[in-house]
């Protein structure tokens, strides 16, 4: 990344406006042509340094659900778990961390039904119990990571 | 504030992203059978009533160099949970802020993200945080992560998901 692809991951974690012509007020504050803007942003996402250009939703007031959940895995059986847990498309992240809860992953589902379901799923697969650790209360979610 | 049809057709048609295009509102649009007067109206006021969070990039963190993520994960008085979550936001070090449910054997009820591009920078943020007297005696624990299997957002109202 050069000093413009930086400024532009940097202006746009600001927020991105809802009007007819967006991407020419982007540039505009950036300082350089439309066109521009539009080119550096497509080679941003292809080169996977941004991944989603768009809305990020608030899960509940979707009616959807966002659920944190722990596992203990044995090291000798992580990848077959990891295997079961990554296919399930109601899973959106899913991170191995240092810790006797070695597995951590995000259900996110339409419905609390489905949650409890994909959990279940989960765990009868794998045969090991989940601990969901759902959100009692969000006190933050945003931060900008200088580019 | 319950979601219309038209709503949820907005929700889904533009969660995979905007198009690169001049006017890529207009774009959508006319792929919803919509004016671009309406889509904006809608967006904008699903931004106002919350269910969009907010509208802009999502960065991959790891691909940006922040690849020393870590959970930390805190034990905090139930009674002390607002003022140690207002001490954490108020560095702007942490990504996330939540208080979540204790469990057997597991004391911790808030938890936060820090992104560093070395275990050093993200144990340095650390410091920085235990620096705030309401979080400088606190019981916390440090998870960073090892290995990324899945990193996407989650998906709404996708047609044809529901069954």
């Amino acid at each position: 990344m050069d000093a413009l692809d930086k400024a532009i991951v940097n202006q746009l974690q600001g927020g991105f406006p809802i009007t007819d012509r967006p991407y020419a007020e982007v540039a505009e504050t950036l300082g350089i042509p439309e066109a521009e803007l539009l080119a550096r942003l497509e080679s941003l996402l292809s080169r996977g340094i941004l991944s989603r250009f768009g809305p990020m939703y608030h899960a509940e007031r979707l009616g959807g659900s966002l659920i944190l959940t722990a596992m203990q895995v044995p090291s000798e059986d992580y990848e077959r778990v990891a295997e079961i847990v990554n296919a399930m498309p109601e899973i959106a992240h899913n991170y191995e961390r240092e810790h006797v809860l070695n597995m951590w992953f995000v259900v996110a589902t339409e419905t609390p039904e489905a949650a409890q379901a994909a959990l279940d799923a989960i765990a009868e697969k794998t045969g090991y119990p989940v601990y969901p650790m759902p959100k009692l209360k969000e006190f933050f979610v945003g931060l900008r990571l200088e580019a | 504030m319950a979601l219309n049809d038209d709503d949820k057709a907005v929700i889904a048609a533009v969660q995979a992203g905007l198009p690169l295009v001049e006017r890529p509102y207009a774009a959508i649009a006319e792929e919803l059978g919509m004016t671009e007067d309406q889509l904006i109206l809608t967006l904008s006021r699903l931004v106002d009533q919350g269910q969009i969070k907010r509208f802009g990039v999502v960065v991959r963190h790891h691909e940006l160099g922040y690849r020393a993520n870590a959970m930390v994960v805190w034990d905090v008085p139930d009674e002390q949970v607002a003022a140690a979550a207002a001490a954490m936001v108020e560095t702007q070090l942490v990504s996330l802020c939540y208080r979540r449910p204790r469990r057997p054997g597991w004391p911790y009820n808030l938890f936060c993200m820090l992104h560093g591009r070395s275990r050093e920078e993200t144990l340095g943020k650390l410091a920085t945080l235990r620096l705030q007297p309401e979080l400088a005696e606190l019981s916390c624990e440090v998870l960073f992560s090892t290995r990324r299997f899945k990193q996407r957002g989650a998906r709404y109202h996708e047609k044809g998901e529901e069954a």
